[in-house]
């Protein structure tokens, strides 16, 4: 056989050009990938477009993350497709009745904006490498900074007034961009397994918990191996929002499975059998059971109790860990789930992951890790935390007089 | 058969059909003797190489090089197909011929057309259906390179059974082409949806978006491929591979514009039906003799 592709096993009757899954693991990461983008990016909204102070220890980090993420939303993709240096045809001629079509120019268009919002953030700090800095990073931030050197109060309150307004813009963009993502899987009708118009919202709501969880993780994590102190505060502002955005995309995603059951359309006999059968640990267990309502449950527990501390810390810490896997989970669910079901509504397949190869799960794995990667060569140059003006590059150096 | 609206035959096409036909025929026959045989490689390599020097005859034979062909309007035509699946004997020639005219992957998971068995057994209410996927259709033809329907239902008592031929559908409102990022799948004027190989990116939304399954990916290009009704055989007055095969005249393909076309009149003489009419996109492939369990 053709060592190309992997044939899918099935039961019942599928089409015979349903036993290749079309969209593979990377599909899986790419919603993830972008999902988190616009989830860290609304946690540093919350400071620099609410003011709300609680957030400001983590602010700038979760734009630099959202930067980190953005990045690499098209890697995913690019592994995806068949014919990758083509890939601008669909910029160069955008078919504009496709769902997909304004994916390159909204990709770009946040890219850009997180970029110029990051510059104005580390303005200060590009300045200073390239004014004490050596090496080829001060030429590289001489340029970077764009002959903008000027540091001054004056200056500064219009750096924040940029801020502010790019932050405006960047929340419908980031929301946008994810619940347009959503709206790619919704708006197929010939699968009944996506077919929803409730995709965009669910996909919006999951979003915001996973970035949310992931900035939580990051900085619990982070400030550990810094030996500093967790802003207590700045938890607790993170647990609330991570709380209530997590009810509403529990009670969504509740409500979007409710009524693909109650419509009972043509296929529902496979949707139950796939549904009671192979979904149960992915779905109920794992995404709904441990992803979701154990952190909820824990997250009401310490909004109602008030818990301070280490305890509140270490509660956050593992209910955001366990909503990053429930949101990796749902996007399995969706993407994998909706090709499990054939388009017969007569038969299932079974998607095998494979684990090299373009495609594979190692591919996917490595794409999920790259942000990471970034961020921390981006942390080694920039510091992204409140309490540190100076870069982390130039730590340890006296600053200029 | 021939729809009259066509180009005429010419002394140079009827050649290279004979030649298409026979290749096609020695092809099949070749393949299922040698199944199982040492000599199945063979065969089949010969089977496989053919369709590379069926091609060749018509351009020997006068036609010209430019395509489409230079006398063909597609202003002038609406090209429909038509299925009569009471028909149908689930022969796969038709699904052979098409593999090797269009070049499609010898396998059992890459089908520009494709046969559908139903068969309603032992009192049950639910058909069993099957096609060329079934581990026991790829056991009886003893190679994913060629396509055969294993005889299961030999021992039970079958209340109803019958065939079903399955292709592209070529909408009026296709969602394929309503997603296609880049505009690489394209409805013409006279009636197909086509793919442009050069342009498309291979990202499969329009794989998924196809509710029939008719699209798949071809790992070779790099991109999603299907059914384009033969269009580079139509546009030189030739009927699709598929229908030139058919031994017993289900499958059917005219143009509409012409009211005495074979089409035109087994829609007007029958309560015709389309796939999944629900979805919107409004398929031009008519089916007489489907059953409520077909989708």
């Amino acid at each position: 056989m053709d060592p190309l592709f992997d044939a899918a096993p099935f039961t019942g009757y599928v089409y015979p050009n349903e036993t290749v899954i079309p969209w593979s693991v990377l599909i899986v990461v790419y919603p993830y990938l972008t999902g988190l983008v616009a989830g860290s990016f609304t946690v540093s909204s919350l400071f620099h477009v609410f003011g709300l102070k609680q957030f400001q220890p983590v602010a700038r980090f979760a734009m630099l993350l959202a930067l980190c993420l953005m990045v690499c939303v098209p890697m995913p993709l690019l592994l995806h497709l068949g014919r990758p240096e083509r890939a601008f045809n669909a910029m160069i001629t955008p078919h504009l009745t496709s769902a997909f079509a304004i994916f390159g120019y909204a990709a770009s268009f946040y890219t850009i904006l997180l970029l110029l919002e990051n510059w104005f953030v580390y303005r200060t700090q590009i300045v200073q490498i390239a004014t004490e800095g050596r090496g080829p990073l001060k030429w590289i931030c001489r340029v970077v900074s764009l002959g903008s050197t000027d540091v001054s109060a004056h200056a500064m309150h219009y750096d924040h007034k940029w801020i502010y307004v790019l932050s405006i813009i960047g929340i419908p963009a980031a929301l946008g961009l994810h619940g347009y993502v959503g709206f790619v899987f919704g708006s197929l009708k010939s699968r009944e397994w996506w077919s929803s118009d409730l995709m965009p919202p669910v996909f919006l709501l999951s979003a915001v918990i996973s970035g949310t969880a992931l900035v939580i993780v990051l900085y619990v994590l982070t400030s550990l191996a810094r030996k500093v102190k967790i802003e207590e505060a700045c938890i607790k502002g993170l647990v609330y929002t991570l709380w209530g955005f997590l009810m509403f995309a529990l009670l969504l995603e509740g409500v979007e499975f409710a009524s693909l059951l109650y419509r009972s359309r043509e296929g529902i006999d496979v949707i139950l059998t796939y549904v009671t059968g192979r979904l149960v640990v992915p779905f109920f267990v794992l995404q709904i059971g441990l992803g979701s309502v154990i952190p909820l449950i824990t997250l009401t527990f310490l909004v109602i109790r008030g818990t301070r501390g280490r305890a509140l810390i270490a509660s956050a810490f593992g209910s955001a860990l366990l909503v990053l896997g429930a949101v990796l989970m749902m996007r399995w669910n969706v993407v994998i789930g909706g090709q499990e079901i054939a388009k017969t509504g007569k038969g299932l397949l079974t998607y095998q992951p494979e684990l090299m190869g373009r495609e594979g799960l190692l591919a996917a794995g490595a794409v999920l890790c790259m942000p990471m990667i970034l961020m921390f060569i981006a942390t080694r140059i920039f510091s992204p935390w409140a309490e540190e003006s100076r870069p982390a590059l130039l730590r340890g150096r006296p600053a200029a007089a | 058969m021939r729809d009259q609206t066509m180009k005429p035959e010419t002394k140079s096409d009827v050649p290279a059909r004979r030649i298409f036909l026979r290749d096609v025929t020695r092809g099949v026959a070749c393949a299922g003797a040698a199944a199982g045989a040492a000599g199945l490689l063979a065969a089949t390599a010969s089977a496989t190489a053919e369709p590379a020097a069926a091609p060749a005859a018509p351009a020997q034979a006068g036609t010209p090089a430019s395509f489409p062909t230079a006398d063909y309007d597609w202003t002038k035509h609406r090209w429909a197909f038509a299925v009569d699946a009471t028909k149908c004997i689930g022969c796969l020639r038709c699904v052979e011929a098409c593999k090797r005219e269009n070049h499609v992957a010898l396998d059992a998971h890459h089908f520009r057309t494709w046969v559908e068995r139903y068969a309603y057994v032992d009192g049950g209410e639910k058909p069993l259906i099957d096609s060329m996927p079934d581990k026991e259709n790829i056991a009886a033809a003893g190679s994913e390179t060629v396509y055969r329907f294993a005889n299961k239902y030999r021992d039970s008592k079958v209340d109803k059974a019958f065939f079903v031929p399955k292709l592209c559908n070529h909408c009026t409102h296709p969602a394929c082409v309503q997603v296609c990022p880049t505009g690489a799948t394209y409805k013409t004027k006279d009636g197909f949806v086509l793919i442009d190989h050069d342009y498309c990116i291979g990202c499969q939304y329009c794989v998924q978006a196809c509710p029939y399954g008719a699209r798949f990916f071809n790992h070779a290009k790099g991109v999603t491929d299907k059914c384009t009704w033969c269009y580079h055989r139509v546009t030189k007055g030739l009927q699709p591979a598929c229908v030139e095969v058919c031994p017993v005249g289900a499958r059917m393909f005219s143009d509409l514009n012409d009211e005495e076309s074979i089409v035109s009149r087994f829609i007007r003489d029958n309560r015709v039906q389309v796939l999944k009419p629900e979805t919107g996109n409004a398929p031009n492939v008519y089916y007489v003799g489907l059953d409520k369990e077909v989708s």
